[in-house]
């Protein structure tokens, strides 16, 4: 019951932070998420289960009962773990409070609705990762967009309307897709399945139990469910060319939101696509290599290039993700240990990195109250401390060894480098690899013309050295990334349990 | 009147399985027995006290009676009363349920609307009388009975439309109710007389046995039109939706509510018992295909009512039309029928979206109440900022927004979800494809409202100078109810499934 205890503690705590005064929330809402940092701690060093949970391997601390039946069909509430799962459970713990100590300073305006919906959203993703039943995960996974567009349209910036209408539309609108594709697949499958949980489909689908629907045979109807859900979460991840709403989102979000939003919330389109589109349909995924690698170095390649073209320090990073996100999708289409282990440690490398990239910039802009490379110069002469994580969280994007991105980045071109999915794959790889070179330029650039050479600011703050709230999240993020770049088995090792099944058919 | 039904019904215990209604009529005269007792402005906590006690008293014994299984088939099956004109079953049962909690809100939220206005007592005993009306039309199983009920709900809620005397809007649609309500009656009456001619019978059992006379299937076609024209206005389902606009609009907050929750769901009790008892899919002729009629219905219904609710710049009339919207997702439950499939499910569903629907729409109505008790004006506008004075109602609006929406944590999604997913398993896929497409669509404007209460800042300064009990604690008990409706969907779904399932 540890993690009904965990969604619990969360979503309780966030009610009790709505309705706290304003003086209290920010403290209060940080004291109260340090409860699911231990929780998830608690369960990422008593894990002792192995396999895939939706391929036949064991679930760490499960639950599974009946929720209601219709149409004779079960919905259970069924949650559980796995080693895909468990690190983005204490990614999203750790995440979400350094998250919000890093709102203390910019977030004055109705504080405790603005920490209450942290930890609501909080609560909904801790749901969305360990939640093994179709329905259930699906009522998480939408209710991650209520807070979402509150935090982004209260609490934004000036354009913060539209930023919110459109994530909020856009994702809506990919969710309904995933959902009747999903929900197609259900029905082709008939009576081979009595319930949505998630490795009863999995193994349905993968024993080839899938008969047509709705007068398409079971050949097409797999094919197009599996790209109507692929759409669905491609829109999350995002990938090129469906990646419109997120630098509107990620510019107009105040710097915590930005946090989660990269750091947790685009994992749950990869984490997604991992579990149904890889797991399930192995074949169709094997069958689409070509157009789905070309997406992945597409979003690589291209994403890269629009974050050089900007002139936004967060813009620059909002686009990056598109750019990391695309080496997580080749490393999932690579069918390897390396390339899919890769890709789930990727997330975790990607989401302290990400956030510790957005809250850097969002400590910058506290000070000077710009976000343009052109206003500002010289900043590691005022702020060196800022600047100094700054720059190293910026080797850790560019790949430098020992740092968790390089893990994670060399994990995945190791695999798709082996991949024998399809015999262009090494070619997809050496593409996408050149989207390093870009990662380098982009972020050199910025940091040699902001934080480097004499120093000039164009307007009236006084820019000094941030207040240690500020720069302990950073530092802690940073500490992270170091520590998972130089022992990435802390991790990787239950994420290769987890991986093989999917590779080889998982005791099926 | 009782009295004299009580001589036919052949055993003491069978007419109390019609208390509900009986209690609702009760309180009715309750409150005109206060009225004239104190004829000088009886007070008004105890009027609104004594409507909520019978509406709640109803509800309990209605929530009771399902429980124990009265009229169930474990229990012995349906009751029939007073030769086969009245049947209280599962389905009765359920409608009810509906009916009371939403008559139990509409008058506790009354109070704080009714404070500076005169004839309360007339106001609280018209709307018990018309809740007495939707009781026995669920109950109705003769078309004399389904006319007579129809009636009973509906004469009272013209009265309640146009109650604001001094208020053009008000009068104006109350006229605009009674009237096109008279002519769809006369179109009803007229429906069940064609019936009537082919078939010779009332009850709808008889009507049943037959119908299977291929000689007069034009005249019975006509017939089944017209009595589906009749409730087709009831529901304010296309094209007999004109009306609703305009009455929503103009009558008084909480009576809205009343009307677009309960009033609609008593036109689906109706409809459903009619059509499935009376002309069941396997009997009717050739010809007479009113799944069809009502799969067209369903479609142009929420089709018309979701594009007419996105352009509307006055929150109450977007809501108005939002709730044509739904009357065509609860169509569904007719227009997803064939023969020997799982129409229990279907029909189930649909009710059981009712019953959501009852919670979350008199919700959206009664904060709309709240909203002009503070004197707030009526478009998007100037619900800017709202959230800032009044959070705790503007957050039980979101949930109500949201959760008609569709949007997951709230009971709309599970209803919604269900109504659909029993669709596409009786194989009409398409035609829930059509509603989750108008579905998300509903969005936009849903969050519209949202959107003005969090993210918009005010236009100009305003205080809420008071905060309403009544009206609160309805909106707060429609939240909680919306909300507690996910978790607690299992009950309310296995229920409405069981019993719709007894009426194939």
């Amino acid at each position: 019951m540890i993690i009904e205890a965990l969604i619990a503690v969360t979503f309780l705590s966030a009610l009790v932070v709505f309705v706290a005064p304003d003086a209290y929330a920010a403290k209060l809402a940080a004291a109260l998420s340090v409860l699911p940092i231990v929780g998830s701690l608690r369960m990422w060093a008593a894990y002792d289960a192995a396999g895939n949970a939706l391929l036949g391997g064991e679930i760490a601390f499960e639950t599974d009962f009946v929720w209601l039946t219709v149409g004779g069909l079960d919905l259970h509430w069924f949650v559980g773990v796995d080693g895909i799962s468990l690190p983005l459970v204490v990614l999203t713990t750790v995440l979400t409070t350094l998250a919000i100590v890093s709102a203390w300073t910019p977030i004055s305006d109705r504080e405790s609705q603005f920490y209450g919906l942290m930890l609501l959203m909080e609560a909904n993703l801790l749901g969305v990762f360990t939640a093994l039943d179709f329905f259930a995960w699906f009522v998480f996974w939408e209710a991650v967009l209520v807070p979402m567009y509150f935090l982004i349209g209260v609490w934004g910036g000036p354009n913060r309307r539209y930023a919110a209408i459109k994530f909020f539309v856009y994702t809506n609108i990919a969710s309904l897709v995933m959902f009747i594709g999903f929900i197609a697949l259900v029905f082709g499958l008939g009576d081979s399945v009595s319930s949505l949980r998630l490795p009863e489909i999995a193994q349905a689908l993968r024993a080839g139990e899938l008969a047509g629907f709705a007068g398409l045979d079971a050949a097409t109807l797999k094919t197009v469910a599996f790209v109507a859900v692929f759409i669905g979460f491609a829109v999350k991840v995002p990938v090129a060319p469906l990646h419109t709403w997120l630098p509107d989102a990620h510019v107009e979000a105040p710097t915590p939101v930005s946090v989660l939003l990269a750091g947790v919330l685009l994992k749950m389109g990869t984490y997604a696509l991992l579990r149904f589109n890889f797991t399930m349909m192995p074949d169709v995924a094997t069958a689409l290599v070509v157009p789905i690698a070309g997406i992945a170095v597409i979003s690589v390649i291209y994403g890269a290039l629009l974050a050089l073209a900007q002139e936004d320090l967060k813009r620059i990073v909002a686009y990056s993700s598109v750019s990391s996100m695309g080496y997580v999708i080749l490393g999932l289409v690579a069918y390897t240990t390396y390339g899919v282990g890769g890709a789930t440690f990727q997330m975790i490398a990607h989401g302290l990195i990400s956030g510790l990239m957005f809250m850097a910039v969002g400590v910058i802009y506290n000070t000077t109250h710009t976000r343009m490379v052109g206003d500002m110069s010289g900043i590691a002469d005022r702020m060196p401390v800022t600047a100094g994580i700054f720059v190293a969280g910026a080797f850790g994007y560019m790949g430098l060894p020992l740092m968790a991105g390089f893990a994670g980045e060399f994990f995945i071109f190791k695999g798709s480098f082996a991949s024998t999915v399809h015999s262009a794959m090494p070619l997809f790889t050496a593409a996408a690899m050149f989207g390093i070179v870009i990662v380098a330029g982009y972020l050199l650039f910025a940091m040699q013309r902001t934080l480097f050479g004499p120093f000039s600011f164009d307007g009236d703050y006084d820019v000094a050295e941030a207040p240690f709230h500020d720069v302990a999240p950073l530092a802690v993020l940073l500490l992270l990334t170091i520590v998972l770049g130089v022992a990435p088995d802390l991790f990787f090792g239950m994420i290769q349990e987890a991986v093989n099944p999917i590779l080889t058919g998982g005791g099926l | 009147m009782y009295e004299a039904l009580l001589l036919q019904s052949e055993t003491v215990a069978a007419w109390t399985a019609l208390l509900p209604a009986i209690l609702l009529a009760l309180t009715g005269l309750v409150l005109l027995g206060i009225d004239t007792l104190w004829p000088e402005e009886p007070s008004n906590a105890m009027l609104a006290g004594v409507a909520a006690a019978g509406s709640l008293l109803s509800f309990a014994v209605t929530g009771w009676f399902l429980v124990a299984g009265t009229g169930q088939a474990r229990t012995g099956g349906a009751i029939p009363l007073y030769g086969d004109a009245l049947v209280v079953d599962g389905m009765s049962l359920f409608f009810t349920l509906i009916f009371t909690v939403v008559t139990a809100m509409v008058a506790v939220a009354a109070y704080d609307y009714l404070e500076e206005q005169s004839h309360r007592a007339e106001f609280y005993s018209l709307t018990l009388f018309a809740a007495t009306g939707m009781a026995v039309m669920a109950t109705a199983n003769s078309l004399a009975t389904v006319f007579i009920s129809l009636e009973l709900a509906s004469l009272p809620s013209y009265a309640l439309v146009a109650f604001l005397k001094t208020d053009r809007g008000s009068v104006e649609a109350g006229l605009k109710y009674f009237l096109i309500g008279a002519v769809s009656s006369a179109v009803l009456a007229f429906g069940i007389s064609l019936v009537y001619a082919v078939t010779g019978s009332l009850v709808l059992g008889d009507v049943a046995g037959a119908i299977g006379n291929p000689e007069m299937a034009g005249v019975l076609g006509l017939g089944v039109l017209m009595i589906l024209g009749g409730f087709a206005f009831k529901t304010a389902s296309v094209p007999f939706h004109f009306w609703a606009p305009e009455a929503y609009e103009g009558a008084p907050a909480p009576i809205s509510a009343f009307l677009s929750s309960a009033s609609k769901a008593a036109g689906f009790a109706v409809a459903f018992r009619v059509f499935v008892e009376a002309f069941p899919l396997g009997a009717v002729p050739a010809g007479v295909d009113w799944v069809l009629a009502f799969q067209v219905l369903a479609v142009v219904t929420m089709t018309l009512g979701n594009f007419a609710a996105a352009t509307q710049e006055k929150v109450k009339r977007m809501l108005a039309y939002s709730s044509i919207g739904h009357a065509g997702y609860a169509l569904i439950g007719l227009a997803a029928l064939t023969a020997g499939g799982p129409n229990g499910d279907v029909l189930g569903a649909s009710m059981a979206h009712l019953l959501v629907y009852g919670f979350m729409n008199t919700g959206a109505f009664l904060f709309i109440a709240l909203v002009e008790h503070w004197g707030v004006g009526r478009t998007f506008e100037d619900y800017n900022g709202l959230a800032s004075t009044a959070p705790i109602a503007a957050v039980a609006m979101t949930v109500f927004m949201f959760s008609l929406a569709g949007l997951p944590p709230f009971g709309g999604f599970l209803s919604k979800y269900v109504l659909f997913y029993s669709a596409i398993e009786a194989g009409f896929w398409w035609l829930a494809a059509v509603g989750a497409v108008n579905s998300a669509l509903s969005l936009f404007y849903y969050s519209r409202v949202v959107k003005a209460m969090w993210i918009e800042t005010p236009a100009a300064d305003f205080e809420i100078e008071s905060r309403p009990v009544g009206l609160y604690a309805a909106v707060l008990f429609a939240g909680v109810g919306t909300l507690l409706l996910l978790p607690g969907f299992g009950p309310v779904i296995e229920t409405a499934q069981t019993v719709a399932a007894t009426l194939f």
